[in-house]
């Protein structure tokens, strides 16, 4: 039986990190219809930064730390700098922040090198443990542990506080909010900065899984729009539910057909669409 | 105004003077730059291509490279298997192209916006990982080397190798362009703007706006299938990397670069990118970056694409002379192009 509680693990951890990336992406669609292609440099910068900080201080929180406030900076530049001029304008959007993403990517591999840089987990979470009758790594498990309080907490401030409401009502319809007298900007800012804090601490607790290198921006860019979709723009849920199913697909098929691994995700995200237009938990339009 | 209907009094010397350059460009350049400029020449045609989707029907798709590599994969396959002659290669080529809009299209256009832009990139990628699997039959990532280049008979013995086939590529694709500027003045391309500006409107006024999206879509597939032809020719290769979504994603560039739903944007656009592909890449690493900066730059300056920089001079100056606030893009909407469009879609009507 190859599916077995190893890739389980291995892909439920994966999915801690996926949710990460995609979770502010998704809100950030949902809430403005923006499209941010520069989020998989966000979840890079989180990865170098937190790499380099781990390197010279040799503590790993501090490394997260780091990551997660590198990234936020960018994602607040960016949001500051140009995303207020580009309301409702998708195509301009698409080519600014794959305009950002190019001078990420070529960036980093100035300062950096094109090799792949991988972090060593904090002592207390190198080795492997046994669960249920297969040896696991104990990092992969505090992933999935990560990855899980997050999902709740954000769950928690977007669904259950009424914070949450106005980002849920702006969703559904922007305009309405905005008469209401609650500033969309606003929200939108700080949704978008919560979004690219997330996505840089996955980039920092994801190198010593996938590493960083030039490449895994786009990678995880992808696996991002992917998951995004496939939950339907805007829900967090969604946003939870793709996550686990794109990261279990892709990890089952790495087993069972490694050539095939690359396009299971994306076979899935096509049928998923051709079947329900509007993602699997995304309200019809 | 008035500058405008000076600029629309100059455009057929434009277009002959334009013509003209490109005949006697191989007599003119050496090799290595006239190849460039076939390149220009195929992309440009897979850029407004793309356009008639991304431009004038405002329909996102990030998937366009699927018929760039279908007609591609058609070239190749009918060359290795077949020894098919190119003219009818092309005109199968097209017709693959066609044929996959039209099984993918019912699909894709159920979805609007964001999804349509990953339905139509998952798509692509699907047919990216059978081409990459199906070893066989495609080469799998080895692709289809040894196509042979298609020449022009009345040119043969007269003027190189690579003249020629630019020759050909010029009469191929000046012909689909022509036809495109044809198809998107008519008041089917009218009415394409239409439904991109508002779609509930149109069909209100009794336009069967699905099937012209569906129309839309088949056009656009077969003339991009074209271009990916040509491209296997021009390479003597096929593979993978022709569907690959990079290039879609370049193609989406190239077009919002120069000027999405503007006619001659993607040329203009086309030029740039792959200029500062060949061009800037031969002085300095760091070109990525420098086309990052010019996407950012063209989105904050002109973001109607670089095909709209001299009425953006224009205005620039005219302001200047009255120390006046620009005018705000988005006052009187009885100005724009679009809506013009739209009005004149509603007289025909």
């Amino acid at each position: 039986m190859p599916v077995n509680t190893a890739s389980l693990v291995i892909g439920l951890s994966y999915a801690s990190l996926l949710f990460l990336v995609s979770v502010g992406l998704s809100v950030v669609f949902g809430l403005m219809r923006f499209v941010n292609l520069a989020t998989g440099s966000l979840y890079l910068i989180g990865g170098y930064i937190g790499w380099s900080v781990a390197r010279s201080t040799g503590n790993f929180f501090l490394a997260l730390i780091a990551g997660a406030l590198a990234a936020l900076v960018v994602g607040v530049l960016i949001e500051r700098g140009f995303l207020q001029r580009l309301h409702r304008k998708e195509l301009l959007q698409v080519c600014l922040t794959l305009g950002v993403a190019y001078i990420v990517q070529d960036v980093t591999r100035w300062i950096w090198g094109g090799d792949p840089l991988r972090l060593r987990p904090p002592e207390l979470l190198r080795g492997s443990m046994e669960l249920f009758g297969s040896v696991v790594p104990i990092y992969r498990v505090a992933l999935i542990g990560i990855g899980a309080l997050l999902a709740v907490l954000v769950w928690y401030l977007l669904e259950r506080t009424k914070w949450g409401a106005y980002v849920r009502a702006g969703v559904d319809d922007l305009e309405m909010v905005q008469c209401l007298g609650i500033n969309a900007r606003r929200v939108f800012a700080i949704v978008f900065s919560l979004g690219a804090l997330l996505c840089g601490l996955g980039g920092a607790l994801g190198t010593p899984v996938t590493g960083v290198a030039p490449g895994t921006d786009i990678q995880l860019q992808l696996m991002a729009l992917i998951v995004v979709v496939l939950g339907g723009l805007g829900s967090v849920t969604g946003a939870i539910v793709a996550s686990i199913v794109v990261a279990l697909v892709d990890t089952i098929v790495r087993t069972f057909w490694p050539e095939a691994s690359f396009f299971a995700v994306w076979a899935l995200a096509a049928l998923v669409l051709i079947v329900r237009p509007q993602g699997l938990l995304g309200r019809a339009a | 105004m008035n500058a405008k209907s000076i600029s629309a009094q100059w455009r057929p010397a434009a277009i002959l003077g334009l013509l003209v350059l490109l005949l006697i460009a191989p007599f003119v350049l050496p090799t290595y730059p006239l190849s460039v400029l076939t390149e220009i020449l195929i992309f440009t045609l897979f850029a407004m291509s793309l356009n008639i989707l991304l431009g004038y029907a405002g329909l996102p798709s990030l998937g366009h490279s699927a018929f760039f590599g279908t007609g591609g994969y058609a070239v190749g396959l009918l060359a290795k298997y077949l020894g098919t002659p190119a003219p009818l290669a092309l005109l199968i080529a097209v017709v693959a192209g066609i044929a996959l809009a039209l099984i993918t299209g019912p699909f894709v256009l159920r979805t609007h916006g964001a999804y349509f832009l990953i339905l139509t990139l998952s798509l692509t990628q699907v047919l990216f990982g059978i081409v990459w699997l199906w070893r066989r039959v495609t080469g799998g990532d080895d692709g289809l080397p040894g196509i042979p280049t298609p020449k022009l008979p009345f040119l043969l013995g007269r003027v190189s190798d690579t003249a020629n086939f630019y020759y050909l590529t010029l009469i191929v694709v000046g012909i689909a362009i022509a036809t495109i500027a044809w198809v998107v003045r008519s008041p089917f391309g009218l009415a394409l703007v239409g439904i991109r500006e508002n779609e509930r409107y149109l069909e209100g006024l009794g336009y069967p706006t699905w099937t012209l999206k569906y129309v839309a879509y088949a056009l656009a597939g077969g003339y991009g299938a074209l271009a990916g032809g040509l491209f296997a020719y021009f390479k003597g290769f096929v593979g993978p990397g022709q569907i690959s979504w990079l290039l879609a994603g370049e193609g989406m560039v190239m077009v919002i670069l120069g000027g999405a739903g503007t006619f001659w944007g993607p040329a203009i656009g086309t030029i740039l990118v792959l200029l500062l592909r060949y061009e800037v890449s031969a002085f300095t690493q760091r070109w990525v970056m420098i086309l990052g900066i010019v996407f950012i730059l063209t989105v904050l300056l002109l973001p109607q694409g670089i095909v709209r920089l001299p009425n953006r001079i224009r205005e620039i100056r005219a302001q200047l002379r009255r120390e006046a606030p620009l005018p705000r893009p988005t006052a009187p909407a009885h100005h724009t192009p679009s809506e013009r469009a739209v009005e004149r879609v509603i007289e025909r009507s």
